[in-house]
């Protein structure tokens, strides 16, 4: 569905992102994990058109989207949910999620994506009327997923979003996305909390410093020293 | 007492378009967090489209207000395209300076086409008129302006509340980077934001053209008001902005009349840097 060839991505000049490949078949969990500035949301962002490769190519459903726009890469069916969240403050819960569904012209769909939306995440229903920026950390997760699933994507890229949670916040979430994923949602998941990452995932990578140095099933990777000796600590 | 009673409801609708004029600039700052400098001058269009509509074609002044939203509406989105959009890749000091080239570019435009002689509508289907409403003194111009300025804050806030449109310019408003996440087109909408500014300015113009005369310079005097007011009602508040308006027609107008008309400018500049001191977000920033 996705498939990311050799790129590389620079900020001003500097790459940061070298010859990195990876794809997402449909229906699949795929996870990236990496240590803190390994490059993992400069990924998302490429593949979500925010940033663009200076080399190599990006291609969904067989398309090439290295030079798309955001909004049009929205259109195709990808969204992305950054790790800062970025829900909007002074609206309401209600009005967040129906933002994500901008794209979608069909209000029945609308409605059956925000009752898919509550129902994954009840507290976000009894919450529908309260600011977003009123909202708990968890609560705010809750939001930011359920606004980039509003838009019924073909391909939802979450980046950590166990980020800054406490650790009964931190499995709720992780068990919404392998909800999502036992419905059949295809994903691309960022995450620290490697071990969980990994478990839940059809395949992974593992970024360092921009590099993809492993990739496999997630079972595979759990096995390697890398991923035992820098993120399990065993 | 009549003669307060009189001021105050004049003064209340002079404020009600001060707040129109203010209301562009809110809107593009509120999008982009840019000061629009060249606003007065936006205003100063919007003021020679109506004067020159309905004399060329000797029609009525009230008709020509869409045409001189229209007008707006295109400067704002030439200002955005042609120069803004480029000044956003600047440092912040290329964006102070950019409009502020516009507005100067504007004025002596508008030097060398007019000259610098004040003109003024003689006719007109509110022109010169009032009637007395007991004892209060209501001048038909300013009661047109007031009801047309009401009419178009009702629509802004209307779009910005109940529309698709008003909730992607807010979304953008409030953060770009999200709203191009929701697949909404940030750059149109900021393009939209300045189109919308120039064409609420532009229609202030039409208005105000009923009651003042029009020369090159006259943006640097609403201009300052406006800036006032946007900062007394928030920047980015369209509400904010409403209300600010009818306060300082209000502080304005009576100001002038009993303290002297040559501290009305003293008082907006005292008010600019009280609320700046006082209360930097205004009555209702975000
Ligand atoms: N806007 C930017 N300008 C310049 N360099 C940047 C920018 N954003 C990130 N970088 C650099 O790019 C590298 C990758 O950063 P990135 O945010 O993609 O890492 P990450 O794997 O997501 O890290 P984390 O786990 O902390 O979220 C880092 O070295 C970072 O300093
Ligand atoms: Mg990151």
């Amino acid at each position: 569905m996705l498939k990311v060839e050799k790129i590389e991505v620079r900020y001003s000049g500097v790459p940061v992102i070298h010859d990195v490949s990876f794809h997402v078949n449909g229906g699949e969990l795929v996870s990236i994990v990496g240590a803190n500035g390994s490059g993992k949301t400069t990924l998302l962002k490429t593949v979500a058109g925010t940033l663009h490769p200076a080399k190599g190519s990006i291609e969904f459903e067989d398309e090439d989207i290295s030079t798309s726009s955001t909004v049009n890469i929205v259109r195709k069916g990808i969204t992305y949910v950054p790790e800062e969240r970025r829900i909007f403050g002074p609206l309401s819960v209600e009005e967040n999620l129906k933002l994500g569904a901008y794209i979608v012209d069909d209000r029945e769909e609308i409605e059956k994506n925000l009752d898919y939306v509550y129902s994954l995440f009840p507290i976000l229903k009894a919450r529908q009327k309260q600011l977003g920026e009123t909202l708990s950390g968890g609560e705010q997760q809750m939001l930011a997923t359920g606004r980039g699933l509003m838009s019924s994507p073909k391909l939802l890229m979450l980046d950590e979003p166990s980020l800054g949670l406490m650790p009964k916040l931190v499995d709720e979430m992780l068990e919404a996305v392998a909800t999502l994923k036992e419905e059949g949602k295809t994903i691309l998941l960022v995450e620290q909390k490697v071990r969980e990452a990994l478990e839940m995932a059809d395949r992974g990578y593992v970024l360092q410093t921009g590099r993809t140095i492993y990739k496999g099933t997630g079972e595979e990777l759990l096995e390697t020293d890398i991923v035992k000796k820098a993120f399990l600590g065993l | 007492m009549e003669m307060l009673l009189s001021t105050l409801v004049s003064a209340l609708l002079m404020g009600m378009l001060f707040a129109l004029v203010a209301l562009g600039l809110a809107i593009i700052f509120g999008v982009m967090n840019i000061v629009n400098f060249a606003h007065g001058e936006f205003l100063m269009v919007g003021m020679y489209t109506a004067f020159l509509t309905a004399t060329i074609f000797s029609i009525e002044p009230l008709l020509t207000l869409p045409i001189a939203a229209m007008v707006g509406f295109l400067l704002g989105i030439a200002s955005y395209y042609m120069l803004v959009r480029y000044l956003l890749k600047g440092p912040m000091i290329a964006q102070l300076l950019g409009t502020f080239g516009l507005m100067i570019f504007l004025r002596y435009l508008a030097m060398c086409i007019f000259g610098p002689d004040y003109k003024t509508l003689e006719h007109g289907l509110l022109i010169g008129k009032s009637i007395m409403w007991g004892p209060v003194v209501l001048s038909y111009p300013r009661l047109g302006t007031a009801v047309l300025s009401m009419l178009g804050f009702g629509i802004i806030y209307w779009m910005m509340d109940y529309t698709r449109l008003g909730k992607a310019l807010k979304a953008t408003a409030l953060d770009v980077e999200a709203a191009g996440y929701m697949g909404i087109d940030t750059e149109k909408m900021r393009g939209l934001a300045w189109g919308l500014g120039g064409a609420t300015v532009g229609i202030a113009g039409a208005l105000l053209i009923n009651f003042y005369y029009v020369f090159p310079t006259i943006g640097i005097l609403f201009c300052m008001i406006a800036f006032a007011t946007v900062a007394l009602g928030g920047f980015g508040s369209i509400k904010g902005a409403f209300i600010a308006g009818l306060i300082m027609g209000m502080i304005i107008d009576l100001g002038g009349t009993y303290l002297g008309p040559q501290y009305k400018f003293a008082l907006i500049y005292l008010t600019f840097f009280l609320v700046v001191v006082i209360r930097p977000k205004g009555l209702f920033g975000w």
